[in-house]
């Protein structure tokens, strides 16, 4: 008894810690945090991008990504919508305009960086972390493998390098945190892109920026910025010509923070280290209290005969 | 004994021991000779079959033996060995419960087995996962090096290795019996009823996280499945599932190990089938109601008049309400074969609802699907092979279905 009774104050401890800091973290997020105001992100204007994959090839080199099979330059690759993948961090896929026939609309899929990433709060050993500036970035020293932050993301982005036995990575964005942004300096695919079709700043500012271009030439847009409150917002924000749906922008992600979803059922884990063992330690009790009366009176034979 | 002629006959009694302990009183030549029989033949293809594909998964990474897909990075590895596994390991706590704390005495003599079957059931979930990990030695990392505190999973892999060593330590006096340990044996007893405690915490927590991991998923995993409730589907099922596997497992055994089972208890196993036939069924008639309470609670009567909403009906009217009624009639009639039959069906069903809600309904929507890959199947069979194989020897050997001669006149 007394060794499982340290062991439960062990458990206890450990996760009496899981709930107190899933707690502070959720009320801070609660209504009135809305993350640091001097984060950075990327606005993709889906308008302006013409599908030449520069991006793509400025990505590749500046995070010496293995060469593709299709070179950046073949628009062959665009007849199959492409997937998060182990040897790219971003992709262009193209899509046919919904209205006008024979003209195409651009996509650029990587990671959104999420103010509260459902990633990292899956992650089991913290290897998924948001920095302050931003970005969301993977930790390959403490990385196990399970592979939870590709099924809780809402957006499909995290991928692995299954072909790899010894070290297989998490493969995802890390919006130049380490080689640019930590530095002062700005996304390789942002300062590649001939048609400026993506802008890098504070977060706040590109909602503005935003906005601006959505009010100034309301028949180019639609009145959508995607990103600005879904997944409970993300640091990558995009504006279309289009309704995102025809553009493969999941639209049944939410608006809701990523982390809340399991913040009730973590809040949930200190009430039942404490009910079970009063239920169950009381009903013991009670049995046990049974069991004494019963023996007491099977020693008493005297007791037992008048009960006959 | 003497001190002088211990001496002496030192290697005799050391071979002796390990005859008695290890090779069932017969020499090693008997012992190997009894070895050939059919089933071992059987199970030793089957190993050996597996065994390449598993030296495959390690030396060439993941993509040799799965689908390799980013968009559903988990299958038959886990649907099965983790999602499958765990909640039909639930027997141990179930049945540590009902006798050590509400003194249920007449199952006693089910309480070993179904800690062993939970025991197993949870070391060989951690086989599955270090073959599913990619990095499988970084297993101890959320214990010792990083703590991902916001994380289910942090939850679920604290608490599936605390509860395989609460299990080691409640299985410790059949290990002690065996070895003749005394003093240890007497000190693992003294725990019996702090680690069975201790066990229900655990087991109503990671038994319910499991289904909680999902809750990550809101977009991903079809709505019928998805729910607010899944943590308390996941805990409730996990009682029904366990109470089956030990009605399954005491069958068989009994059927094919007949000799390692008291004949006292034997005669038993009937009676004790048909109550926990009868708990079985009340468990799956709340379960049943609590599913439409969570269809109720999304509000999703509409989806049930779709091909997602027909297989929903499948699981929960197939799976759930037929070995609901069947439970209660084979009670009602007094009929144990019934009961085992249905024991059966409802660990199928329970293998249903886990693959289900962990890669049948999640990512439903996307167009291109691969569920698990053949040789995974493989590997997946080659494991729970060894698992049988290793029931097998320990209640060969150990006194899990059996009094131990020496300790019979003590009760616990």
């Amino acid at each position: 008894m007394r060794i499982s009774r340290r062991k439960f104050f062990k458990i206890s401890a450990v996760t009496g810690a899981v709930s107190i800091i899933g707690k502070s973290k959720s009320t801070s997020v609660a209504r009135n945090f809305s993350g640091r105001p001097d984060r950075l992100g990327v606005l993709t204007d889906s308008t302006r991008c013409v599908g030449c994959r520069t991006c793509e090839a400025a990505c590749n080199e500046i995070n010496k990504l293995p060469k593709p099979k299709i070179p950046f330059e073949d628009q062959s690759v665009f007849e199959k919508e492409r997937r998060a993948d182990s040897t790219y961090y971003t992709y262009v896929n193209r899509y046919p305009h919904p209205d006008k026939k024979g003209k195409w609309i651009y996509r650029k899929v990587q990671c959104n960086h999420c103010d509260e990433p459902a990633c990292a709060s899956a992650c089991l050993v913290a290897a998924l972390k948001k920095k302050p500036e931003g970005p969301v970035v993977w930790n390959e020293k403490i990385c196990i493998g399970c592979r939870y932050c590709m099924t809780a993301c809402p957006f499909y982005v995290p991928a692995f390098e299954y072909s790899n036995p010894y070290s297989p990575d998490i493969v995802k964005c890390t919006m130049c945190y380490d080689t640019r942004v930590s530095k002062g300096g700005i996304p390789a695919c942002v300062e590649a892109c001939p048609m400026e079709a993506m802008t890098f700043g504070k977060r706040s500012e590109l909602i503005k920026v935003a906005r601006k271009r959505i009010m100034e030439h309301t028949d180019k847009y639609v009145d959508h910025i995607y990103g600005e409150n879904e997944a409970g917002g993300t640091c990558w924000l995009y504006i279309s010509g289009v309704p995102f749906e025809e553009l493969g922008f999941p639209t049944d992600v939410g608006t809701k923070p990523y982390p809340e979803l399991t913040k009730g059922f973590l809040t949930m884990v200190p009430a039942v280290l404490v009910i079970w063992p009063a239920l169950l330690g009381g009903f013991y009790m009670f049995t046990k209290h049974r069991e004494q009366l019963i023996e007491e009176e099977e020693k008493t034979p005297e007791k037992k005969e008048d009960r006959k | 004994m003497s001190d002088h002629t211990e001496y002496a006959e030192r290697p005799n009694v050391l071979n002796s021991w390990i005859r008695e302990r290890l090779f069932l009183g017969l020499s090693i030549k008997e012992y190997l000779k009894s070895l050939i029989t059919p089933f071992n033949v059987v199970a030793g293809i089957i190993i050996l079959v597996g065994l390449p594909f598993m030296v495959m998964r390690f030396t060439q990474g993941l993509v040799a033996v799965t689908h390799a897909s980013q968009d559903q990075p988990w299958s038959l590895f886990l649907s099965w060995g983790l999602f499958t596994g765990v909640p039909l390991a639930a027997s141990g706590f179930i049945m540590a419960t009902a006798v050590h704390v509400f003194e249920m005495k007449d199952y006693y003599p089910l309480v070993r087995p179904a800690i062993l079957i939970g025991f197993l059931g949870y070391f060989f979930a951690v086989v599955f996962l270090l073959f599913d990990l990619g990095r499988p030695w970084r297993l101890p990392y959320p214990m010792v090096v990083s703590y991902g505190t916001s994380s289910v999973l942090f939850l679920v892999g604290w608490h599936v290795a605390l509860y395989l060593s609460t299990q080691f330590v409640e299985f410790c006096p059949a290990i002690f019996e065996w070895l003749g340990a005394n003093r240890l044996r007497r000190w693992a007893l003294k725990v019996t009823v702090g680690a069975t405690i201790f066990g229900v915490i655990l087991s109503t927590l990671h038994q319910s996280a499991l289904g909680a991991l999902f809750l990550l998923a809101p977009g991903k995993l079809h709505p019928l499945w998805y729910s607010e409730f899944i943590p308390v589907f996941f805990f409730i099922s996990s009682i029904f599932a366990g109470i089956s596997m030990v009605i399954v497992v005491s069958m068989v055994t009994k059927r094919v190990l007949k000799n390692r089972i008291a004949p006292h208890h034997a005669a038993n196993y009937d009676r004790l089938t048909i109550g926990l036939g009868r708990a079985a069924a009340f468990v799956l008639l709340t379960y049943f109601c609590m599913k439409w309470i969570g269809v109720a609670h999304g509000n999703h009567w509409d989806l049930l008049n779709t091909s997602w909403g027909l297989w929903f009906l499948v699981e929960i009217f197939v799976f759930v309400l037929l070995p609901c009624f069947l439970f209660t009639t084979g009670v009602l009639n007094r009929n144990a074969g019934l009961i085992q039959f249905t024991a059966i069906l409802t660990i199928l069903g329970i293998a249903v609802n886990r693959f289900n809600v962990s890669l049948i309904a999640l990512n439903w929507k996307l167009p291109h699907r691969e569920f698990f890959h053949w040789k995974e199947l493989i590997i997946a069979i080659s494991i729970i092979t060894i698992e049988i194989l290793a029931y097998r020897w320990i209640v060969n050997r150990m006194p899990v279905y059996r009094e131990h001669p020496e300790y019979k006149e003590v009760h616990f």
